[in-house]
Parts: structure tokens; C-alpha cells; sequence
């Protein structure tokens, strides 16, 4: 089932009483498709998820990011990728993909004893 | 001393064309279509507003020689409709994005060509600001003329609306390259670059350059429409109510 949700964009003001038309409304037809944005702040560091936006296009999505997220010189590259082709875990495996982890501290390479001609370890 | 007055006449046309459609421009804030183009209207916005201040400031300087009084501030503020030497393109009602974003196509096109001739006049100011300014110039012509592709060579609606958007502002694109008696810089012979950057957008968004039109004019002299007093009303109120208010 469609659920109808009301969705106002920034700067939206509605024209009746109860707020928000219908042509608003959800199932995304003409919505924009959402877009993840990766900055890198300089030369030789890496891009650096910073949030995400809406855009018709690959070229509109990476001037949006300029205009949204390098305002103050944040950045001197920009990724975009569509949110839609990010694979994610599962939250509900979190207990078994990590938790595993949390008892093998010998993972850990604390246990080796140094020898003191080695620097920068 | 003829050259100098010249060169304030010529240094307010630039400080004021880039004001006003400022201000023109800032009506859109909170009121674009999605958030990120409201940024980046805005950004334009104060790009522009940059560039009026860094004019301004010059022309205050010309001013010193006669009068003390004159600022940045008094020359934006407290000047009216008839002092005015902005471009008649830029006091126009925004229209819908369409008719803003075309605007900002027109404008930004003719304004890059601007600076870069700009660039090798013999008036330091001048190329300082210009120097300054073009990079954000050609952003907002990339930006713009994406824009114009995008409706142009979109739906039927997109289509139609930016078709309705160049009816209402074709005549007023003539005033760029029709030099003011005080203009410095050779405008005229920016035409056919300026006719050729927007051919080739204009093949792309599947649009024809309307031919025939009566060009108007005025704005590089004082002469204005009616819109520039209701722009001006709102942009002048504090100042004029509250004569030397600061925060």
C-alpha cells in the first residue's frame, strides 16, 4: 500500500489550510534521485563522506555539492555516487559481523616487544 | 576632467547592473524550487553583490576629488531610479525559473566576455576586479547554461516555459552591445562572440534566437521601467527610514 506521506522541500509554503499539496505527495515520481557526496579537503588525503543531496543528474549533483558543501573552501574534489547503488550491511547482523570481533584483542599488534631501532610504528 | 567622469559613469553601470540583478536574484531565497538550487542561486546572489561592492568602492574613490561624503553605502542607498545605470535585464520581475535562469545565461555570458576585455584596459581597478570576478563568471555560465539545456531539451512544460522566458527577454538583450556615451570598454564588439556562445547552447536546448526584435534600451542612462523603483523601494527602505542605521 501507497502510505501518503507529506513531503515539503525547503522554502515550500503551502497554499491550503492543511498544509502541503497533494501533488507533493510521495511516490517520488518527480522527485529528484538522492545522491551520497565524498570531499576531499586536500591533495593526498581521501574523500570524505559529508552528506548527501538531491539532483537530476550526475553533472547537477556534483555543482550542488560545490554549492552545498565547498562554500568555505572545504574541498578541492568532489565524488558523487547515486545513494541507491550503496550496498549496505544489515543492522540486524550487527551481532554476528562484529561482536565476534570484541573478545580477540590478540588482532591487536600490541603483544610484539619493539626493538628500540625502530621508529614510527 | 572629462576621463575621470567617464570612468565613474562607467564604474557605477558595472557596480549597479551587478546590484540589482543581486537583488533580483535574492528574491529567490527560501523560494527555489529544491533546496540545493536555492543555494546556488543565492551563491550567485552574493557573488554578485561582491562584485557591486568592489565597484562601488572604486567609484566612491572617483568621487573623493569633489565630495567627501560619498560611500560604497550612499551610493547604492541613497541614490534613485533616474541615478541608476543598471542594465534594463536585470530590474526585471524573476519571472519563473525559467525566465531567471535564462536571464542568468544571457547575463553571465555578455558579463564573461566583459571582464575578459576588461582584463587588458589600462585602469587597474578595472583588472583587479575583473581578474577577480571572472572565475565565479564562468561557473554561473556553466551553471546557467546546463540550466537552459536542461528546460530547453526537457519536457514539453520546460520547454514551453523557457520558450515564453526568451519572448519576454530577447528584446531586452540588445542594451549590451549598444555602448552609452561614457562606456569604456567596446561592448559592440563583444556581440558576435556573445551571439555565438548562445547559438551553441540555444542548438543544444533545441531553442531559436528570435529574429526581428526591437531592441530596448535606456537603463545605461538613467532611463528605466517601472520595475526599478519597486526594487529599489525594498532595497533602500532601512536606509531611508532609518537614515545611518548599522548593525
Amino acid at each position: 500500500m501507497n502510505t501518503p506521506i507529506r513531503k515539503f522541500y525547503y522554502g515550500d509554503i503551502p497554499e491550503e489550510n492543511t498544509g502541503g499539496s497533494i501533488n507533493a505527495i510521495s511516490s517520488n515520481e518527480k522527485a529528484w534521485p538522492l545522491w551520497e557526496v565524498f570531499i576531499r579537503s586536500k591533495q593526498g588525503l581521501d574523500h570524505k563522506h559529508v552528506g548527501s543531496l538531491h539532483a537530476a543528474d550526475a553533472t547537477m549533483a556534483i555543482e550542488n555539492a560545490r554549492d552545498v558543501y565547498t562554500r568555505r573552501q572545504e574541498g578541492i574534489s568532489i565524488w558523487v555516487v547515486e545513494s541507491k547503488f550503496i550496498h549496505a550491511s544489515d543492522p540486524a547482523d550487527a551481532e554476528s559481523l562484529y561482536e565476534p570481533a570484541a573478545d580477540k584483542i590478540y588482532r591487536h599488534p600490541t603483544f610484539y616487544d619493539l626493538p628500540d631501532a625502530v621508529k614510527h610504528m | 576632467m572629462p576621463h575621470t567622469k567617464n570612468a565613474l559613469s562607467f564604474t557605477l553601470h558595472l557596480a549597479d547592473t551587478a546590484l540589482i540583478l543581486a537583488q533580483r536574484n535574492g528574491e529567490w531565497c527560501a523560494h527555489g524550487p529544491i533546496l540545493e538550487q536555492d543555494i546556488a542561486i543565492t551563491n550567485i546572489t552574493l557573488d554578485l553583490i561582491g562584485q557591486a561592492r568592489n565597484f562601488y568602492q572604486y567609484a566612491a574613490r572617483l568621487h573623493e576629488a569633489n565630495e567627501n561624503a560619498v560611500t560604497e553605502d550612499s551610493l547604492a542607498y541613497l541614490r534613485t531610479e533616474g541615478q541608476f545605470k543598471n542594465l534594463l535585464i536585470c530590474e526585471l520581475p524573476n519571472g519563473d525559473w525559467a525566465q531567471t535562469i535564462l536571464r542568468q545565461f544571457f547575463f553571465s555570458t555578455f558579463q564573461m566576455l566583459l571582464f575578459e576585455k576588461m582584463k587588458q584596459s589600462n585602469n587597474t581597478q578595472w583588472v583587479a576586479i575583473a581578474e577577480k570576478s571572472i572565475k565565479e563568471t564562468h561557473y554561473h555560465v556553466k551553471w546557467s547554461s546546463e540550466w537552459v539545456i536542461r528546460l530547453g531539451d526537457g519536457t514539453t512544460e520546460s520547454h514551453d516555459r523557457i520558450t515564453k522566458a526568451l519572448d519576454t527577454l530577447w528584446m531586452y538583450t540588445g542594451e549590451f552591445f549598444i555602448p552609452a556615451s561614457y562606456e569604456m570598454i567596446e561592448v559592440t564588439a563583444l556581440k558576435n562572440e556573445w551571439m555565438n556562445k548562445v547559438k551553441e547552447v540555444f542548438d543544444e536546448a533545441t531553442l531559436t534566437i528570435p529574429e526581428n526584435v526591437f531592441m530596448q534600451t535606456g537603463g545605461k542612462n538613467g532611463v528605466h521601467t517601472e520595475n526599478l523603483g519597486f526594487v529599489l523601494t525594498e532595497l533602500q527602505y532601512l536606509q531611508r527610514v532609518f537614515p545611518g542605521a548599522e548593525w
